[in-house]
């Protein structure tokens, strides 16, 4: 299957049908950052960009994807090696990260959150992450983190 | 069936995969197969095959269909197509204005991410959140017809009070299909022999004797369309959801309401409720309590305890039918107390 990943024109091999976009990201493209999870898309950790908007990866069969722009969190920064995006930098300077593992879909959700709403009110930012659950139940950083990214401060 | 390794990719070999791009081929191709099935946004159907809830498919993608847009007719009805998304649905201003109770349902339903892929055909054929439907080891009448149901002695909180039966209780999961039952919402499916509308009143089955039939769809046929007939009154309109949790989470009871009050008076009522029954829930009984009555509480506590009358309930979920009356009665006083359509 071919699709663009970041920006970049990808191919994957041997995808059989009905393999989940999720998959196919961490198994057959080298990008783990995508976390697989409750696989039923109850915990956004998967959670990825599709054509520009924010869905649960773990439900996106590979054929749907297929033609179309995938944007992971590896995406949101200029690269491995580069420095982190405004939304990773403010989780690092909140502490909003425990064991890390619904890390990566918080980071792109609340990039799509800020997108949208460049200042959301805590009601707002709450609603918008009702989606990705944090088993460490860590989730008043995770607010200040959202509040740091939407200040411009991190 | 044998209970599948949840979250095993291994597990979904058996499915295969094709891509159509007009209504006609993607009719013909699920036909053909009795073992093909549509795929649309995926939120359920994904997650479906994966835990073996439902047998092995050959899904066919019908997402490059041209039905999704959102259409105002010239007879003032609004026509969704079937691959609208909710959250496009939610956030479309010729709903939003016309018809807010669905907008409230469409936002207050799932979460952002899943919003933002399920179509709203696939939310008006999603499956039962009951538990023992999706637990292999549990006698399901729904999943396995004649198996008996688990959840009637068994933990039965979330389940249904009205509509139910002796083979199955239970409840019915979406919040758009209730706002859409009050505003009269008609069906468009299509088939290798043509078109059918149906009555959302009778899209939706209560089980009887056979859960296992929710809708009266056949092999083949593919929802196209939701209509909304035009209803002036909707405009001042509210979805009341009461749950265990602020966001993310079933309703325990639902209401959603369109109401005109002219002169004190009830002069026009749409009702139906959520989180408690089998099927989307017109509330025939109260709107015929309410209809030309004094808009006053005594009234309001009347038509409720009227609609809730017949209701069954089991071990754990009594609490749902008082909490379907108070919640019935905070909506029409809310709406009462706006005074009207803005």
């Amino acid at each position: 299957m071919t699709c663009t990943v970041n920006g970049v024109p990808r191919t994957a091999d041997d995808v059989w049908e009905g393999e989940s976009l999720l998959y196919v990201l961490r198994e057959r493209l080298g990008l783990p950052g995508s976390k697989n999870a409750c696989e039923q898309g109850e915990c956004g950790s998967c959670t990825v960009y599709l054509d520009g908007t924010a869905v649960c990866s773990c439900l996106v069969a590979a054929g749907q994807a297929v033609g179309r722009e995938v944007v992971t969190v590896e995406g949101l920064s200029g690269g491995p090696d580069a420095e982190p995006g405004p939304v990773q930098r403010a989780f690092l300077a909140a502490g909003a990260v425990q064991c890390g593992f619904c890390t990566p879909g918080l980071i792109v959700a609340v990039d799509d959150l800020l997108s949208r709403n460049p200042h959301p009110t805590d009601p707002q930012i709450r609603e918008a992450l009702a989606g990705n659950l944090c088993r460490c139940t860590g989730y008043e950083k995770i607010m200040e983190a959202v509040r740091l990214a939407a200040g411009g401060q991190a | 069936m044998e209970r599948g390794e949840k979250g095993t990719t291994q597990n979904m070999r058996s499915i295969s995969y094709s891509r159509v791009a007009d209504v006609a081929t993607a009719i013909a191709t699920v036909t053909a197969d009795p073992d093909a099935a549509y795929l649309a946004g995926g939120t359920t159907k994904v997650d479906m095959l994966r835990i073996y809830a439902e047998p092995s498919q050959r899904l066919v993608d019908i997402n490059d269909l041209p039905i999704n847009h959102i259409e105002l007719q010239p007879d003032g009805a609004v026509r969704l197509g079937a691959l609208a998304r909710m959250n496009d649905v939610a956030m479309s201003p010729i709903v939003a204005q016309r018809y807010p109770l669905l907008a409230e349902a469409l936002v207050l339903g799932a979460s952002a991410q899943l919003r933002n892929m399920a179509s709203m055909g696939g939310n008006m054929l999603q499956r039962t959140r009951c538990s023992y439907f999706r637990d292999h080891e549990a006698a399901c009448n729904k999943r396995v017809p004649g198996s008996g149901c688990s959840a009637l002695t068994g933990v039965n909180r979330g389940h249904a009070v009205l509509g139910t039966s002796e083979h199955c209780i239970a409840a019915h999961p979406s919040d758009a299909a209730v706002a859409l039952s009050a505003l009269d919402a008609v069906i468009h499916v299509q088939n290798r022999d043509g078109h059918h509308a149906y009555a959302i009143d009778d899209f939706f089955l209560a089980p009887e004797d056979t859960p296992e039939r929710e809708h009266p769809l056949q092999h083949g046929d593919l929802i196209t369309a939701i209509e909304i007939p035009p209803l002036p009154m909707a405009r001042d309109s509210l979805y009341l959801k009461v749950r265990d949790r602020e966001s993310y989470e079933f309703a325990l009871v639902s209401v959603a309401l369109a109401l005109r009050v002219e002169g004190g008076a009830v002069a026009e009522v749409r009702m139906a409720l959520g989180g408690v029954a089998t099927k989307p829930w017109r509330a025939r009984r109260a709107e015929h309590a309410l209809l030309g009555r004094p808009a006053t509480h005594e009234h309001f506590l009347h038509a409720a305890r009227e609609e809730t009358a017949d209701a069954v309930p089991r071990s754990m979920n009594g609490f749902k039918i008082e909490l379907a009356r108070r919640t019935m009665v905070r909506a029409l006083e809310t709406v009462t107390a706006r005074g009207g359509t803005p």
